[in-house]
């Protein structure tokens, strides 16, 4: 199955939330706010950028993907908007 | 008939949201700024040191938010010698997080509303033209409508891409930086202190700033690109067990600085970005305080006239005031960072050695930079290939 899927993984909990590593996000896949934060999957490319950028090492790449890893609660904000 | 909700929304609250914020208002229009957490000026992610010269344009000097008022720079070589430059006019070590708050408080007194744990998540589009913001205010969506947005959301913006701007800064240029406050610390209070060298920080450097009351920011930056072998925070661990290994840690904080030059786009349609947010950090230093505060300024000012002329092309502006002010400089001092990144501790120690052979009202910064080249004439030709090329 040749479908790209999401390796970049960040730890739970560990996040500080200090944002440098949106700030090198080329495909602005990362959504940060005052303690939240998350990885817009369909928009991440695996660059591994946030990775090296992230100065407290709670970003990993892991090559078999992050399915079965824990996740922070995903924000999708832009998606399923009901007023 | 559009309407609209303010003349200008500021998007986010640190040194440069709170300028534009505060000069929009005095140009009579009606702003809006919010910030995504809960406080202003928290948390603090930042050296904390200005010049006098340059916070003095802005705010009159205020014992309250300086913690310590330093007279002097020590450069330390790689070989333990130091040179100890005079810090013209001045400078001081702020307290943040009451700093970033006064500036608020005088955005507010202009004039400007000001709303915190408001983050926004979208820009409002109508026709494809930008119209707004759309934001979570203390969990609840609301839309704003406003003729411009002012993104001064910092290193980790989303407005300028959001609205088609490229902000994603090259991690060769991404300072990724770790800082410590330490308590119980001898430092000399009135001096602004740097480590160079391979083993502290390669290509960067180690600061070591007072705070007052033996209390100091103890940090480090260095290009993302070399921190991918070793991490900021190994590298601070390392010299704080070393240099200060039975201080109390106050504070532990990293973040990314943007030392590169201001981003080719800083306008776009009526979207507008200042600070971090936009690349105007001093590349060399990595200082951005002040020309934060000045891209603010310019910014509020012309988005004020715009807004009120209902002129958004007038927007563009700003770009031109903003390069002629200190765009341009940052372009040269961004080829200078690139020349003395590469330098390695015999270059910085020879460096050292010439400086301390200039009479002592001749080591400025400026004075150890020429001399440095006078009497080193290899880095003439290092700086001189980073200029040509």
């Amino acid at each position: 199955m040749p479908q790209p899927h999401l390796m970049i993984h960040i730890t739970p909990g560990k996040c500080d939330y200090c944002g440098c590593c949106v700030g090198v996000c080329p495909e602005d896949a990362i959504e940060l706010m005052e303690s939240k934060i998350a990885i817009i999957e369909e928009r991440c490319t695996n660059c591994r950028k946030c990775v090296w950028a992230c100065p407290w090492e709670v970003i990993e790449f892991h090559r078999d993907g992050v399915d079965q890893l824990p996740k922070e609660t995903p924000l999708m904000l832009n998606q399923a908007v009901t007023y | 008939m559009n309407q609209f909700d303010y003349d200008i929304i500021v998007v986010g609250a640190g040194p440069a949201g709170s300028t534009a914020a505060r000069y929009a208002a005095a140009g009579g229009a009606k702003v809006l700024m919010l910030e995504k957490d809960r406080d202003v000026g928290y948390p603090v992610r930042c050296g904390e040191a200005v010049s006098h010269e340059g916070v003095s344009q802005f705010i009159q000097p205020d014992p309250k938010w300086i913690a310590a008022t330093v007279t002097k720079f020590r450069l330390n070589a790689p070989n333990g010698k130091s040179v100890m430059p005079k810090l013209d006019g001045g400078g001081y070590v702020l307290e943040r997080r009451i700093f970033d708050y006064e500036l608020a408080k005088i955005a507010a007194n202009e004039g400007a509303e000001v709303i915190t744990k408001a983050y926004v998540y979208d820009l409002l589009r109508e026709n494809g033209a930008v119209v707004g913001v759309r934001s979570l205010i203390k969990d609840k969506k609301v839309d704003i409508r406003a003729k411009v947005v002012i993104g001064a959301d910092g290193v980790e913006s989303r407005i300028g891409k959001m609205a088609g701007i490229n902000t994603t800064c090259h991690i060769r240029d991404m300072e990724s930086c770790a800082q410590m406050t330490l308590s119980g610390v001898e430092v000399d209070q009135d001096v602004l202190e740097f480590y160079f060298g391979d083993s502290v920080s390669p290509g960067g450097y180690l600061w070591v700033f007072p705070k007052g009351n033996n209390s100091a920011n103890v940090g480090l930056g260095l290009s993302v690109e070399l921190a991918k072998k070793k991490s900021a925070i190994q590298y601070l661990h390392e010299f704080v067990d070393k240099r200060f290994p039975h201080a109390a840690m106050l504070t532990h904080i990293a973040g990314g600085v943007p030392c590169a030059k201001t981003c080719d786009e800083i306008v776009k349609g009526n979207v507008l970005l200042v600070g971090d947010a936009a690349h105007q950090v001093n590349p060399v230093s990595g200082g951005g305080i002040i020309s934060g505060m000045i891209g603010g300024m310019i910014g509020g000012q012309v988005a004020a006239e715009a807004a009120a002329n209902n002129n958004i092309p007038f927007l563009r502006e700003y770009q031109h005031r903003w390069q002629k002010r200190l765009g341009w400089r940052h372009e040269v001092f961004y080829n200078i960072k690139e020349a003395i990144s590469t330098f390695h501790d015999d270059t910085l120690n020879d460096i050292c050695d010439s400086a301390l052979k200039l009479p002592e009202e001749k080591r400025t910064l400026g004075g150890i930079f020429r001399s440095a080249l006078w009497n080193k004439p290899s880095m003439i030709i290092e700086v001189a290939k980073v200029f040509v090329s």
